[in-house]
């Protein structure tokens, strides 16, 4: 029911689609997070804290599926080195009803935002790089579902 | 009792590795001793460490506030706010 894998290949979104579909819900909804390349970016780095990437976002996922009725769910998280366009997150739910397909998959990306050890650091053109900061934004999010965190 | 320190983002650049094993004095009992100690290892550390506000910890791969108690640890991470997603 709960697929999570942390991995440095890409995400086959159709495959992951198709898994969600398969679990007769009859609702799915994702999330895909890629890579902006704006400001001249040639590489964005996904550094991860092995072992306990794939606890946290396990953690993060049975909290999802505990609060919804949920079919099915994925997160996926790639780690290493990426370019523009490139795939980051992958999350998938699904359910007999929208709502609780729409608002898990909403629920599992603003959490996995807060509380999933990966760090990001942006390569430029111009040869610069630098550390990408926390958003107070981001903890905001998470704060909106009130409660449970992974 | 060692304990394995890992550093990650630019906490692990600014210390100059990704991790140590260290026996800290018994004295050292939350993970803000453990970073005052460090910080007495080398100016490096002490950079690092220099604003707390900046560092996040994790106490055998859970989130941990600089207050918690490392004491009978096997692991301890200092890392900035983190960014995945």
């Amino acid at each position: 029911m709960i697929e999570v894998r942390v991995q440095q290949e890409d995400i086959d979104v159709s495959a992951e689609l198709a898994r969600l579909e398969g679990a007769g819900g009859g609702a799915v909804a994702s999330f895909t997070g890629l890579v902006r390349g704006d400001g001249g970016l040639v590489e964005l780095l996904l550094e991860q804290y092995p072992g306990m990437t794939e606890a946290a976002l396990r953690r993060i996922a049975e909290d999802a599926a505990a609060r919804w009725p949920l079919a099915a769910l994925t997160v996926i998280h790639r780690h290493g080195p990426m370019q523009p366009g490139a795939r980051i997150v992958f999350v998938g739910t699904a359910s007999r009803h929208r709502a609780a397909a729409l608002d898990a998959c909403a629920y599992l990306i603003d959490w996995l935002k807060t509380a999933a050890p990966f760090w990001k650091r942006e390569r430029f053109s111009d040869g610069t790089s630098r550390w990408v900061e926390a958003r107070a934004a981001d903890d905001e999010a998470a704060a909106r579902w009130n409660g449970a965190q992974g | 009792m060692a304990i394995d320190i890992l550093y990650f983002a630019w906490v692990r650049e600014a210390v100059g590795m990704d991790g140590e094993r260290l026996d800290p004095p018994a004295e050292v009992r939350t993970v803000a001793d453990l970073l005052g100690w460090l910080s007495g290892r080398s100016d490096a550390h002490a950079r690092a460490f220099a604003e707390p506000a900046r560092l996040r910890a994790a106490v055998d791969q859970a989130f941990a506030t600089l207050d918690a108690p490392i004491t009978g640890a096997r692991e301890v991470a200092i890392f900035p706010p983190v960014t995945g997603g």
